[in-house]
């Protein structure tokens, strides 16, 4: 009897907490179908503003920025990140380990703000250096945005390879696999949810950094968060509500992606010799 | 299936980028303008060149709600293109201008930082025989403090600070300064979230300069900003929009432009000049010294002020605009408002803010943050702290005696 009190409690408790959590996010996508501009009076539902995010050139533009910044980086770290988890995994001296591993891991601990404006300051330095002027640009982005992705990358992998027999490897080159074709055939599959967990989770990372991405921008190439930041001037216009519904939506989507790829990996070798016991 | 899964995921994001580009594309007919002479524009030496304009957020007509998208109608006139990007304070724009790691061709900065740009040769002089629509500009903002000859802006916008009010909770109506101070209004009284604003406020209200130097004179803006901060709803910029319309608050402070944005959803809103002046300011477009492209840059200068590329922006922006022309237009929505061009003689007292030396920056930026956090509630901001610094403490000792008593018990 005690236990279902208790419950109960849990359960206003989580409602409170998703109620907290989810009523920003709830509020926004209602007032992304108001038909007027304010964010306080509701004055009828339309899709104006969808219809009117669709005209808005430069937005679109540094949307679309965003998602080519977001994709490239993730596809760069995800393949660097997965050399450094074997380089660091195949590590004898654990002292070395550790150490390499608390060098990759500095990034992700740095404040944004520290990494932004050091990466900022390397930059503008390493462009004196080669007399270039206007450094700034898709290309230091791009950089900056594979170096804040890598922890996370590498941290997604390397558990993986803890919960993967280190023999396997081994097996299959006595039974003939040359390095490669080890790697390829048993090692990668076997590391393969934490690649795309990693990967996904770099591409949304990117997506919605502003900080860095403020400091080591250009004048060629905007994104989205730094768009909207710049809005404050005047209003944010009503038109990046509906944007931001419809990014959360798929975040949303890429997210719930990233739970089935996890809890499959996760039940993965149970179920199959689960499978294996019944007749 | 775990391969299916990324496809698909991939499969979703290219297409939902590619939807959204492609229908941005089709669906920008609306808002043409005439320009009278195309041929100046197409005929220019810049063709295939790139501009890099650095401008407020929200500072041009884009082609929302059917405007005229300016920059894309100068790509297709002159073959230039413009790389568009934002910032949000000329603090941003100065950071990003310092820092050497981006070529701008073109900025939009406030009076004040073109005074510092200029003063740290930041800029470059304009040829002002490639830009013959400098004709327009009103005299009056011509030759304006920061640049006495004109040798370096074209001023964009104009704006200045009123007081906006909602007529149903405040029954007379007001003509200083003084109703922020106004003691029935307590708890519906909203004011400027930044300090230089802020101070405006309360140094017109008090007769002083806006940009005195005079310690003195700052302690004594600070105590009136202190005295007026019991009945102050909350200090606020952008959420001012959402506060007015809603009716929670009786009056602001903000930037007469942005009054229209609130008056669209409340009809209760109304504007007042307080006798004691406020802050009017211009944003100029100029060229940095670290521009590529000068030639084309001057030519987009030019654009901006052609009349139906500058009504459109005026009717955007809805700011003032010192183009002379878009002011006899009879389709500008604007035209002779009340709100936006009032009398002359209400700007008497209006001052421009001028670039102040580092000290007085730092004396405004202290008294701001005091009078943010206020003396007492920082000290028991403080109190606070050491109590539960002192509280982890006893039960952390707590928590060690009892656990070396258990082990001498159990030794």
């Amino acid at each position: 009897m005690t236990r279902r009190k208790t419950s109960l409690l849990e359960k206003a408790y989580l409602t409170l907490f998703m109620i907290l959590l989810y009523a920003p996010i709830v509020v926004l996508m209602v007032f992304s179908f108001n038909s007027s501009n304010s964010t306080s009076v509701m004055s009828g539902f339309s899709l104006k503003w969808y219809a009117e995010l669709f005209r808005d050139g430069a937005t679109i533009a540094a949307f679309r920025n965003t998602v080519v910044l977001a994709v490239v980086s993730a596809a760069f770290s995800t393949v660097f990140g997965l050399f450094s988890a074997i380089g660091i995994n195949y590590t004898r001296s654990r002292w070395y380990k550790s150490s390499l591993l608390t060098t990759t891991n500095i990034p992700m601990m740095n404040p944004d703000i520290v990494t932004g404006i050091s990466m900022m300051l390397l930059f503008v330095f390493a462009g004196t250096l080669m007399r270039r002027q206007g450094v700034l640009g898709f290309g230091t982005m791009l950089i900056a945005h594979i170096t804040f992705q890598l922890p996370y990358v590498i941290l997604n992998i390397l558990p993986r390879f803890r919960a993967m027999d280190g023999y396997l490897t081994e097996a299959a080159q006595d039974l003939g696999c040359t390095p490669s074709q080890a790697f390829f055939k048993v090692t990668l599959p076997q590391i393969r949810p934490g690649v795309i967990a990693g990967a996904i989770m770099a591409f949304t990372l990117s997506l919605d950094d502003f900080v860095i991405s403020y400091f080591v921008s250009g004048p060629e190439f905007q994104t989205l968060p730094i768009r909207i930041y710049s809005m404050t001037k005047k209003r944010v216009t009503p038109d990046m509500y509906a944007l931001s519904t419809l990014i959360f939506l798929v975040m949303l989507l890429l997210l719930i992606a990233l739970n089935v790829i996890q809890n499959r990996a996760e039940n993965g070798g149970r179920g199959k010799s689960g499978k294996q016991v019944e007749p | 299936m775990r391969k299916l899964l990324a496809c698909l995921l991939a499969a979703l994001f290219l297409s939902l980028s590619a939807a959204v580009t492609a229908f941005a594309v089709p669906s920008s007919a609306p808002g043409e303008a005439n320009i009278e002479n195309v041929d100046y524009y197409r005929n220019n030496p810049y063709r295939g060149s790139t501009i890099n304009v650095f401008n407020w957020g929200e500072y041009i007509s884009d082609g929302g709600e059917g405007s005229l998208d300016v920059n894309r109608k100068f790509e297709e006139l002159t073959g230039i293109k413009v790389n568009y990007t934002n910032f949000d304070s000329n603090e941003d724009l100065y950071a990003k201008l310092k820092s050497g790691g981006a070529n701008y061709d073109l900025i939009v900065p406030s009076d004040y930082m073109i005074e510092r740009l200029i003063d740290e040769d930041l800029l470059l002089e304009l040829d002002y025989s490639n830009i013959p629509n400098f004709r327009y500009i009103d005299e009056k903002y011509k030759g304006l403090y920061y640049d006495p000859n004109d040798a370096y802006t074209v001023a964009y916008n104009v704006g200045y600070v009123a007081l906006i009010y909602n007529k149903k909770l405040v029954k007379e109506t007001p003509d200083s300064w003084a109703v922020l101070w106004d003691k029935q209004y307590e708890g519906q009284v909203l004011m400027f979230n930044n300090p230089r604003d802020a101070f405006a406020i309360a140094q017109s209200l008090l007769g002083l300069d806006y940009n005195d130097t005079d310690p003195a004179r700052w302690a004594e803006a600070y105590d009136k900003l202190l005295e007026q901060k019991p009945i102050v709803r909350s200090y606020v910029m952008d959420e001012v929009y959402n506060i007015m319309e809603s009716g929670a608050a009786a009056m602001a402070p903000y930037y007469v432009g942005d009054y229209f944005t609130m008056a669209e959803n409340n009809d209760d809103l109304a504007v007042a000049f307080p006798k004691e002046g406020a802050n009017i300011f211009v944003d100029a477009m100029c060229i940095p010294t670290t521009a590529k492209n000068k030639g084309a840059a001057e030519l987009y200068i030019n654009f901006m002020e052609e009349p139906e590329v500058a009504l459109a922006n005026a009717e955007y922006i809805a700011y003032a605009t010192p183009n002379t022309e878009v002011l006899k237009m009879d389709s500008y929505t604007y035209k002779d408002d009340p709100t936006l061009y009032p009398d002359e003689a209400l700007f008497e007292n209006y001052q421009y803010f001028h670039n102040l030396p580092s000290e007085t920056q730092s004396l405004m930026s202290n008294y701001w943050s005091d009078l943010k956090v206020d003396g007492s509630s920082n000290r028991s901001v403080y109190i606070g702290l050491i109590a539960y610094a002192a509280a982890v403490a006893v039960y952390g000792v707590y928590h060690f005696a009892r656990r070396k008593h258990r082990e001498k018990y159990y030794d």
